[in-house]
């Protein structure tokens, strides 16, 4: 495999013609805020250029080429027209600095993607400002911080989470100053409310909740506890990473939450492989309304106008230079526009018809299933303790071994409370002959560990690189290049 | 079977507590709860002179798997806290109960020590679980 960086093909006075620098048409810089030295870019040409990030290209394993079960990711299709329109010239040339009356297009789409945030998530208010999931979460529990500030009310120390919970929440919450108590699931893959009662109290800020859960089922008991917590002058934040599983069906508004983020690269299917870029707006009840991020889209009569700290003097602030990532707020508005809404209804219905459809057939083929009594939300686990036990083959082992079956592995690992998981999310846009695809090779996978267990434990065989040494790229981060550390 | 040393006592947050003479005690994490983590990639200890109640996380460890709080098994101060697993993580998973230890503690109060479990306890307690 290892072919080489981009670096290395450097060979000095090379040159791209398509990249070579123009005469600087800027000549009045200082003196002193010039550079001495040359920035340490390649010197490629263009040739090479292009077949190394073509042959780069060709090493994707993607959602374009492969089923991506990959769980609490929603790897969906990205719809090509999402795209192309996004990438329309008028969308593409507009300067973040022009003035409104220039942008009046592009703010209508904008102030319409909030709109229908709102709609399908029946929160009161959306700010599309927050750059990825992350930050919306940051946003989400900074806003719940700033109303019991605004309140006088600063002993609340505590935010409550779940240990099905998504795995930022915890972090987030320290993020934002606050400690975190982690409530247990219950063996039905529920909060066990009763410690949840056990621990709630004026400390209480909030609680962090991901409804259907990182188990993959609808947690019951949601009404009962938004009872409890708000009883106790708490609020409620929604982790949007399963909205799928409930788009047009539910409404986290309707299940009392009072703060949602929403991840729009999983739910509204904007592409987010490698890492990004992401979009993770929010959306507030009543309470949290003065406090949103900004800027946020207005409408006032036909003109649209940038909201700002003068209309919104509470607001936690700003999170990025401009409207978040716009070039991914439009995919996500467009992708909305098309569905419209019997379409965003089809989406959680085949999303949870595709998961209970795999979780079934895999529980018929002999495989464990973590929460056998329960539907599936849109995704499911799937426990390989038996076969790590019995053929000494572990949930990482399946993993690789699916990478040779032409199968994107699941997450493997996650939650941690469940040993030797896989948590197994086809989402919408599968057909079911490649669903069938994916519990064939489960199936000849475990075949093979009982012929011959060294063989699985090897794998994969046929990618770019064999098994990676995760523990020693763990333990010995070697992450920057310079020059003259390779050859 | 994982590895469960008669001469030691047990939380059932799987740390593993050694009485020393001077009335110290020194606590890791047992060779079932390494098993379970799988090679560890980083430990985040406390500094010496650190105050801990009962029940509170004193460190983390993680593997390539997940991160893990470990607890305190007892209430005290923090005497002495194992420098070597800076660079050499795996020294938990190698040896657990020797070179992998995790930090030294002087109890606040030795009445806590009396919850833990002794290895035949730890081991049922282990049985249950599975």
């Amino acid at each position: 495999m290892s072919d080489k960086l981009i670096f290395e093909h450097s060979r000095r006075g090379r040159r791209a013609s398509a990249q070579a620098p123009l005469t600087p048409a800027v000549n009045d810089l200082p003196e002193k805020f010039l550079r001495r030295s040359p920035p340490l870019l390649p010197e490629v040409s263009e040739l090479q250029t292009v077949r190394h990030y073509t042959r780069l290209s060709q090493k994707n394993f993607s959602i374009d080429t492969h089923f991506y079960p990959l769980g609490s990711c929603t790897m969906k299709y990205n719809p090509r027209a999402c795209n192309q329109l996004a990438m329309l010239p008028g969308f593409l040339s507009r300067h973040p600095l022009g003035p409104e009356s220039h942008g009046q297009g592009f703010m209508s789409c904008m102030y319409e993607l909030q709109e229908m945030l709102k709609a399908v998530t029946g929160m009161k208010e959306v700010s599309l400002t927050p750059m990825a999931g992350a930050q919306g979460e940051f946003a989400g529990v900074a806003m719940i911080r700033a109303y019991h500030r605004s309140r006088n009310d600063k002993d609340r120390s505590e935010i409550l989470v779940p240990d099905a919970a998504h795995g930022t929440n915890p972090a987030t919450a320290t993020m934002c100053g606050y400690s975190m108590r982690e409530i247990p699931t219950g063996k039905n893959g529920d909060v066990d409310i009763e410690a949840l009662k056990a621990v709630v109290g004026p400390q209480t800020a909030g609680i962090m909740l991901t409804n259907p859960s990182t188990v993959g089922v609808f947690d019951r008991g949601i009404q009962e506890m938004s009872r409890i917590v708000h009883s106790a002058g708490g609020l409620l934040y929604y982790d949007g990473a399963n909205l799928n599983a409930i788009l047009g069906k539910v409404a986290p508004g309707d299940m009392g939450f009072d703060v949602i983020h929403m991840n729009l690269h999983k739910t509204f299917s904007t592409p987010h492989g490698g890492g990004g870029p992401g979009s993770g707006a929010v959306g507030v009840g009543d309470r949290l309304k003065e406090f949103l991020p900004l800027p946020v889209v207005g409408k006032d009569g036909d003109r649209y106008r940038w909201l700002t700290e003068a209309d919104f003097p509470k607001s936690i602030g700003r999170l990025s230079a401009f409207m978040g990532n716009a070039g991914v707020l439009l995919r996500a508005y467009v992708y909305m526009r098309l569905l419209g809404r019997d379409g965003m209804q089809r989406v959680s219905e085949n999303a949870a018809l595709g998961a209970n459809y795999l979780m079934k057939k895999l529980q018929d083929a002999g495989f464990e299933l973590a929460y056998p009594e329960r539907r599936a939300s849109h995704e499911f686990i799937v426990t390989l303790k038996k076969e790590k036990n019995e053929l000494g083959v572990t949930a990482m082992d399946f993993a690789k071994c699916l990478l040779d079956h032409g199968y994107h592995a699941p997450t493997t690992y996650f939650p941690l409370l469940v040993p030797e998981c896989l948590l197994i999310e086809p989402t919408e846009s599968e057909a079911k002959e490649d669903l069938d695809g994916f519990v064939a090779a489960m199936i000849a996978i475990r075949e093979q560990a009982k012929a011959d267990p060294e063989i699985v434990k090897g794998a994969p065989y046929t990618m770019p690189v064999r098994r990676l040494d995760d523990v020693r790229a763990a333990r010995h981060l070697d992450l920057r290049w310079q020059p003259g550390a390779q050859n | 079977m994982s590895d469960i040393p008669a001469d030691l006592k047990y939380s059932s947050d799987h740390e593993w507590v050694r009485m020393q003479d001077d009335g110290s005690a020194v606590i890791g994490i047992t060779d079932h709860a390494q098993g379970a983590l799988g090679d560890l990639v980083f430990i985040e200890a406390p500094e010496a002179g650190s105050i801990f109640a009962s029940g509170d996380a004193f460190g983390v460890v993680e593997s390539v798997k997940a991160a893990s709080d470990v607890l305190c098994p007892f209430g005290g101060e923090v005497l002495e806290v194992n420098s070597a697993l800076d660079d050499t993580p795996e020294l938990v998973n190698t040896d657990p109960y020797g070179d992998g230890w995790l930090i030294r503690m002087q109890p606040g109060d030795a009445a806590e020590l009396d919850g833990l479990m002794d290895a035949a306890a730890y081991e049922q307690f282990l049985e249950k679980e599975a």
